[in-house]
């Protein structure tokens, strides 16, 4: 298993994942999840937000962020399975179910912030 | 060269100890550790949640507002909840982590650890503003 080439890549993809994660999605979180649902904040109206998600540059950031959020998820929660829960007889299931749901997930993102009209 | 070990029948027991599933609920510092890999399936579910957002933007206004009233409902309200818990814990964490994982050298002198980490807790300061700017007034 350690000796696979792609392990490597595989933990770039979970750094990259974790920075972009922590410094993008508590303040998302904040704001889609409590803030506007609790009446905290005005919510943005629809056109504003239409603008917002519309133009190329948070499209792409949204795109990395959802990307390299979920292969790292992936990896650390294959992790969570494999050291947390002492899964060790499941790991080609565990691989595809986690690498596997990364890059659907990865693609979906794609597809759906690229229809953004 | 003696003899090969004669034939037994019986083999010593290996010592090979159980491992109990719940090994990380016994000391706080691995209790941590097991709560940060946790941390990755709510970081998961933000990915889909601001998926889901932008479904509800590109459908038009009404699906905007259906998504609006659907993050007011109780249990997106107390899932959210507990995944900002997590999602500020990984950050943290993250973070405080970030001066072992990268050595900056500038002009030869490695750069303090304390350093890199308030560089950190600086982006992600600058960034959140600046996020918060650009879907409240921009």
């Amino acid at each position: 298993m350690a000796k696979r080439p792609i392990e490597p890549f595989l933990w770039i993809l979970f750094s990259a994942g974790g920075v972009l994660a922590a410094l993008l999605i508590p303040v998302l979180l904040a704001l889609f999840g409590l803030a506007f649902p609790l009446g905290w904040l005005p919510a943005p109206d629809h056109a504003h937000l239409l603008a917002v998600l519309g133009h190329p540059v948070p499209r792409v950031v949204l795109f990395l962020l959802g990307t390299f959020s979920l292969f790292h998820w992936a990896h650390r929660f294959r992790y969570a399975l494999y050291d947390g829960l002492q899964i060790k007889h499941l790991n080609e299931l565990i691989n595809l179910f986690c690498y596997g749901g990364a890059m659907i997930g990865s693609a979906a993102a794609g597809y759906l912030l690229w229809q953004i009209p | 060269m003696s003899e090969p070990p004669a034939y037994r029948e019986f083999h010593p027991r290996w010592y090979r100890p159980r491992m109990s599933t719940w090994w990380w609920l016994k000391r706080g510092s691995h209790l941590a550790f097991i709560l940060r890999e946790l941390s990755s399936i709510f970081v998961a579910w933000s990915v889909v949640f601001f998926l889901l957002l932008v479904t509800a933007v590109s459908r038009g206004e009404d699906a905007y507002r259906d998504f609006l009233s659907w993050t007011g409902s109780p249990g997106i309200l107390l899932l959210n909840l507990v995944s900002l818990f997590f999602v500020v814990f990984h950050a943290v964490t993250w973070f405080n982590l970030a001066p072992q994982a990268m050595v900056v050298r500038v002009r030869g002198k490695r750069v303090p650890g304390a350093w890199i980490a308030a560089s950190n807790y600086a982006a992600w300061a600058l960034l959140s503003a600046l996020v918060a700017w650009l879907f409240l007034g921009g």
